[in-house]
Formats: C-alpha cells, structure tokens, sequence
C-alpha cells in the first residue's frame, strides 16, 4: 500500500518544541500550534510525549494526540484542562507563544489512518477523544476530491454539554452529507430546542449512525475508557469485525 | 474514580516501548501465551505504574509483556508472550 514514509524517525528523542501560537477551543481546552525542530512528520492519529521538568527536578510526563493533518508542518496538540492535574493546566493556562515545551514523537502505529487506506471511516469520539480522530478528518478535507469522494466519513461525537465540544466551527464547517456526516449527542445538557441526540453513545445510536457490517467501515474509537471499551463491544455485537475496530483509550491523568 | 478509568492501552505505551525497542510497536501484533488471542500491542489494556508499564490481554488478563525501569535499567518480563511480530516498516500498517 503506497502510503508515505512518515512518522517513525529511527531514534526517540527529546526536542524543545517552540510554541508557536495558542488557540482557546472551549473554556477548558487549549490548542497549542508547535514548531519542533527536526520534526519528521506525522501520520493522523499518533502522538507525542510531553515532558515538564521542575526546578528540583521532578519530573512530569504525558501523550497528547497530534490534532494537524500531516500535511501541516507544524504540531497542533489540543489540551483539556483538568483542575487538579500537573501537567494540563500549565499547558491551558500558562503556557504562551514563544515558550519552549520539551516533546517526543511522533509515537503510534496501530491508531492511525490515512486516506489511501480507505473507508468508509467511521469515527467515534468522546469529550477530548475527538483530537486525533480531527488529525483525520483534516488529512481527509486535503485529499484530492476524487480520493476523497472514494472515502465517505461519518462522525458520531459524544460530548457533556455544547461548551464542551472541541472543534465545533471546523466541524460545522466540513460537515458536507452524505460524504461527511458529523452527528453530535450531548450526555448533560444540550442546547435550547435540540432535537439530536441527547444520551449516552448506545448501540441503536451507532446502528444508526454507522454502516452496516456489509459495507465494511473503518472504524477508529476515542474517549474515556469507559465509552471506548463500551462503543467497541457494541460495534462487535453489530457484526463489524474486530480488525476494523481501532481503539484509543484516555485517561484522566492532567 | 472506578479501576476502569484508570486502564489505558498500549497506545500510552508506545513512547516507552520505543525506548525499549528503537521501534514503532503499537501496530507489532503479540500472541498471548494465556489464550493465545492475537492483537496489536496498542489494543493491549495498559497498567501504568511509577515504576514502568504493564500490558494486559485483553481476552484473559494475562500479563503479556511488563515493563520496569530501575537503577537505570529496563528489565522486561516477557514470560506472558508467546510471540511478537514487528512490522519491519512502519508503511506497511
């Protein structure tokens, strides 16, 4: 399969990625655009390590999904603050453009896709789960059109309240049916007369929303544990095989 | 906070194991010396401690490849694995 050689330099090393700019996405998420040197490139859905040192030395370490299509030079790295985390809201809050930022990668092999793997392509995401699965869907918006038209996407995102949900301009912007569908469903409070889903991701929304098996989508699932372990038995239980089910599990660390 | 949300997978993993290895190894496919079930490591469920990693099968728990750091050492326990096959190029995932 002729997919580019990117992504994979032989050695891991540390390198003082410059901020470059920073981009408020919701109250509590923060998009840090990196200019790292060396960078090889990336492929969607990998990445990178980051590391905060303290004066006395201590250490603190954590992966942040790459959020710009390979095709961006730079690193984008969408941040969710969690209050009572060490790293996270240094990241949200502190950090400026100028600032250096110790990061490792790009990291991944096994959740990633690129556009001449095909699809359909299905992404699921839960709160934050959504950034690689944007490194995605912004690699698929650069295709050329007939590439593209080849590789419909359907996206169903699973988010708290409608402040929560990360990209939602962009989102709105690439929503173009039926080649790409984005299908949004707040579990808290949704916004005043919707009429879209409003619960939990359960398996007759992703009926729904999916392929059926027969049609064979590529499916990548992003989010909490809980959500991620939960849509991926679900997608089984539909009849999608389990080697078109890629999955990604975030924590709660900060 | 429930156990589960403390679970991640073998895509946490990868920064380490590339440590470890000098390769991308999340799309390397183990076979589980419990079940025999065979899966990427980056599906493996992921234990992560401050001394280094664990990654659990997900069909039968068992502990196929450990991971710890200490006094400047990587000392691995791979007696849960019965096979690992990397991808020699990270193309052809």
């Amino acid at each position: 399969m002729a997919i580019p050689e990117a992504g994979a330099p032989p050695r891991l090393e540390w390198r003082v990625a410059r901020v470059v700019a920073v981009r408020d996405e919701t109250p509590r998420a923060r998009t840090l655009v990196l200019e790292v040197p060396q960078w090889p490139g990336h492929r969607a859905g990998q990445h990178v390590d980051v590391r905060l040192v303290a004066e006395d030395g201590y250490q603190a370490q954590r992966s942040y999904s790459i959020a710009s299509p390979p095709e961006d030079g730079t690193v984008a790295l969408t941040v969710e603050r969690l209050d009572d985390g060490e790293v996270s809201p240094y990241l949200v809050g502190e950090l400026r453009p100028g600032d250096g930022l110790e990061v490792r990668g790009p990291i991944g092999g096994y959740f990633v896709w690129h556009v001449a793997v095909g699809g359909p392509l299905l992404l699921v995401a839960g709160g934050s789960g959504i950034v690689p699965l944007m490194a995605m869907l912004r690699h698929h918006a650069l295709a050329d059109t007939s590439v593209r038209a080849a590789v419909p996407v359907r996206v169903l995102y699973s988010a708290r309240t409608p402040e929560d949900v990360i990209y939602q301009a962009e989102l709105e912007r690439l929503a173009a049916p039926p080649l790409l569908e984005v299908v949004l469903t707040f579990t808290r409070a949704a916004p005043p007369g919707w009429t879209g889903y409003h619960r939990r991701i359960d398996r007759a929304m992703l009926e729904a929303v999916s392929w059926p098996p027969s049609a064979a989508p590529h499916a990548f699932v992003c989010g909490p544990t809980p959500l991620v372990e939960s849509v991926a038995t679900l997608l089984l239980e539909l009849g999608h095989a389990a080697s078109r089910v890629w999955t990604e599990r975030f924590g709660p660390t900060g | 906070m429930q156990t589960e949300d403390l679970r991640l997978d073998g895509n946490a993993a990868g920064g380490v194991l590339r440590e470890v290895f000098a390769h991308e190894m999340t799309a390397a496919v183990a076979t589980c010396a419990g079940c025999g079930t065979m899966g990427p490591l980056g599906a493996l469920l992921e234990y992560g401690h401050r001394m280094g990693v664990v990654l659990r099968c997900p069909e039968c728990d068992t502990p196929v490849l450990r991971i710890v750091l200490t006094a400047g050492l990587f000392r691995l326990d791979l007696s849960g694995l019965q096979l690992l096959t990397i991808p020699a190029s990270v193309s052809s995932s």
